[in-house]
């Protein structure tokens, strides 16, 4: 089978190989799933990606509507938000690519290139695998095409307007809405804070049980925001693998550990070159300058805390050299 | 196999920290909010996090408070102990007009009682703009971290209390 759709000047193509998999084209890339890689195509070369990462990156690029910043899938191909527009590259941040003229970039409209990964992800992810999933909560992603799995890639985006838990505000999570208790966090306290509002008040005295929200989430590094104050979004998640995709960031981001440990190597954006390794453990508050990329092992299902600034000036404000990379001097 | 979730407490942290291969620890503005309370002055909003105007500060619980009051809504997660959060929408507005972040008033203001709240580890409190906030802490001292704008009463030292190698 094989469909053609004109978007804007891009082709769209999608053809089913023997294993069941379409294949898709978009711009010059084309990609191409076999029973345990995908192959990235693009003039004069090809990638390859074991399949099991390349869906979990997607459905991360996809649910954040390709985030803050670079989404690096791996060391060579990814993409990079300029908020209308994406482009996705191959070895834009890679030195030896990047020394030998070996990068290869092309951009899209966002809504194009979304739609474009959703159809991928809607194909590829096979029935009884959750690319959201901690591997220990899911079925593999490998093998011929067998069914789908709809429902856990198409999640709905969690985030507050104002305050998680407020009428008309992100609903809190709880046993009656098919949200049990993940099985690394049954010791986390259910009990909530107790409210005693005068009458006319009820919307305002308030409060949630943050940590409960979160022991009863069931999928893993996918921020999700709870409490916002003008751009200042805190975006907790629970974390337990790795971080699918390496994030770099077009402006300071922060991280408050809340629970358990996590370690995050740290390199340069651009270059890939290690600069550090991040240790945080329960109370540790760490910045991640705007210069650098980083990628979060968590050894156990742990809560953590992303603090993000959502001023949409930032990232031509750091690129320009307006703000330095590093949030305090000291 | 047993379940056990780490959470730090006052009396409890472990601390990991920032391992240099070609970087300045001080550009990750590392700290841990428990030992950052553990020397703090009651109440004192300490930041352990900046991002541009925006400000996470460590504030250590014990007693009873001054009465708080912002132009903007803030965020108090408890990282540890027991807490009660008393409101009172004051009948006139106590905060300049532009003014960001929070200030401290000199007493308890003439207004309508919202009421309270007691919250413990893990409980998230919304402080909402234009309210006035007292917190009281009647037992072990409790360590809460706020989401907020700087303000004048943000007491920044951070090399005090960031890894700087």
């Amino acid at each position: 089978m094989s469909t053609a759709t004109l978007t804007g000047t891009t082709l769209l193509t999608a053809a089913q190989n023997k294993l069941g998999y379409e294949s898709f084209s978009i711009g010059k890339f084309t990609f191409e799933r076999d029973e345990y890689f995908a192959h990235i195509i693009y003039p004069g070369n090809r990638h390859i990606m074991p399949i099991e990462a390349f869906l979990r990156a997607l459905m991360r690029d996809v649910a954040w509507g390709f985030f803050y910043g670079t989404v690096n899938f791996d060391n060579v191909f990814g993409t990079i938000n300029h908020y209308g527009t994406v482009e996705m590259y191959i070895g834009l941040n890679n030195f030896a690519y990047r020394n030998s003229h070996r990068e290869y970039v092309e951009t899209f409209q966002s809504k194009d290139l979304k739609k474009f990964f959703e159809s991928i992800l809607a194909n590829w992810t096979n029935e009884g695998f959750d690319p959201f999933a901690a591997p220990e909560e899911t079925g593999e992603a490998y093998g011929p095409k067998r069914g789908d799995n709809l429902q856990a890639i198409q999640r709905e985006r969690l985030a507050a307007k104002r305050f998680l838990g407020l009428p008309g505000d992100l609903k809190l999570r709880g046993d009656a809405e098919g949200q049990p208790v993940n099985r690394q966090f049954t010791d986390v306290s259910q009990e909530k804070p107790e409210l005693h509002p005068e009458p006319g008040f009820e919307s305002e005295v308030h409060a949630v049980n943050l940590f409960a929200y979160l022991s009863r989430s069931d999928v893993t590094w996918n921020p999700s925001v709870v409490s916002v104050v003008h751009d200042s979004l805190l975006c907790p998640t629970t974390e337990e693998h790795i971080l699918p995709i390496i994030h770099g960031n077009d402006r300071v981001e922060w991280f408050v550990q809340l629970s358990d440990e996590i370690i995050w190597d740290v390199e340069d954006k651009m270059t890939g070159a290690p600069v550090c390794k991040v240790t945080m453990k329960a109370g540790d508050v760490s910045a991640m300058p705007a210069d650098i990329r980083h990628r979060g092992y968590s050894p156990r299902r742990s809560m953590l805390l992303v603090w993000e600034n959502n001023d949409g000036t930032l990232p031509q404000r750091y690129a320009s050299g307006e703000f330095k990379p590093y949030p305090v001097e000291f | 196999m047993e379940v056990k979730t780490e959470f730090g407490s006052l009396k409890q942290w472990e601390k990991g920290g920032v391992s240099a291969i070609n970087a300045n620890p001080k550009h990750y503005v590392f700290s841990n909010v428990f030992e950052v309370a553990s020397k703090s002055k009651p109440y004192d909003k300490v930041a352990v996090g900046q991002n541009l105007k925006y400000a996470l500060e460590a504030v250590r619980a014990e007693g009873t408070s001054p009465w708080f009051a912002a132009n903007n809504d803030e965020a108090a997660i408890v990282m540890d102990g027991d807490i009660e959060v008393h409101l009172i929408k004051p009948f006139q507005p106590v905060v300049p007009a532009g003014k960001e972040g929070a200030i401290r008033l000199d007493a308890e203001p003439k207004g309508k009682n919202m009421g309270w709240m007691k919250v413990k580890r893990g409980h998230m409190a919304l402080l909402p703009k234009g309210a006035a906030y007292q917190f009281r802490n009647h037992g072990e001292p409790g360590v809460m971290l706020l989401q907020t704008i700087k303000g004048d009463l943000t007491v920044e030292k951070w090399a005090e209390i960031c890894q700087t190698f």
